[in-house]
């Protein structure tokens, strides 16, 4: 469709980086990353239903730094998603839109991702005993 | 052959779609729907971390594993389909691309479903 040049709004160049910017766009990020990362559940589900032998390699993978690496930026990805979708849940509700409430949860999402990512991992750790 | 109707211009009479709030009502709906279903899978994964292949398929034989695991394919995939819509219609413009990626995206997103809930079916029922 041809179309003649008109002048479009202003994007992200002329904004100065704030919390709320920050969490709207790492809510897209996290987003597309974890719809990469579906494709490494997707191929775990299948090693599973294929079998131990393909299972075990997969696992060594995933066991693997790299695989870790990855994992652990899924699940900063998942929580920092989860946290942004909650606080978008209450704004669709016409809530957060105050100028200092909305930078706080933006910020809180960012804090609260770290720490669940942590405590996760925390877990996972506690359960394989490895510490 | 440059067309000098704006787009609005060019939409002007023929009434709204009727559609308007669907896809976003349905991505929330997910993304309601996925909050407890996403902390099941993340406190079984936590669980069963390190576990065998064998204690990994005994989990997941348990109905309420099986179907919630199952609900959360379904629904994190629906999600992730609309979110993608999303990032589509704002980030490409050429009218072919765009009917392209979408296209591709919906495969890809059955393919991704159709496979996980295979495999967890298959090793529901099988011996």
């Amino acid at each position: 469709m041809a179309q003649v040049k008109r002048p479009l709004s202003p994007h992200l160049q002329v904004y100065r980086w704030g919390w709320h910017m920050a969490a709207s766009i790492f809510h897209r990020a996290t987003g597309s990353a974890l719809a990469v990362g579906s494709i490494l559940l997707t191929w775990w589900f299948v090693a599973m239903a294929t079998g131990y032998e393909y299972f075990n390699t997969v696992q060594e993978y995933a066991g693997s730094v790299i695989g870790r690496i990855v994992l652990f930026g899924m699940t900063l990805a998942l929580m920092q998603h989860l946290l942004g979708g909650i606080r978008h849940l209450f704004m669709d509700m016409g809530k957060l839109y105050g100028l200092k409430v909305n930078t706080a949860t933006a910020r809180f999402t960012f804090i609260g991702s770290v720490f669940l990512t942590l405590v996760i991992w925390y877990a996972a750790y506690k359960v394989m005993g490895v510490i | 052959m440059t067309d000098m109707k704006t787009p609005l211009a060019k939409v002007h009479g023929f009434g709204s779609a009727k559609e308007g709030t669907h896809h976003w009502w349905l991505q929330r709906v997910t993304a309601i729907a996925n909050i407890p279903l996403v902390i099941f899978m993340v406190i079984s994964f936590v669980g069963n971390v390190g576990k065998s292949h064998a204690e990994w398929v005994a989990w997941l034989k348990q109905p309420m594993a099986s179907v919630l695991v199952i609900l959360f394919v379904a629904n994190f995939v629906y999600h992730m389909r609309l979110g993608l819509q999303v990032l589509v219609e704002d980030y490409v413009h050429d009218h072919g691309t765009k009917v392209a990626s979408m296209l591709v995206i919906t495969f890809a997103c059955v393919l991704i479903a159709a496979l996980s809930i295979f495999s967890v079916l298959r090793i529901a029922f099988g011996g």
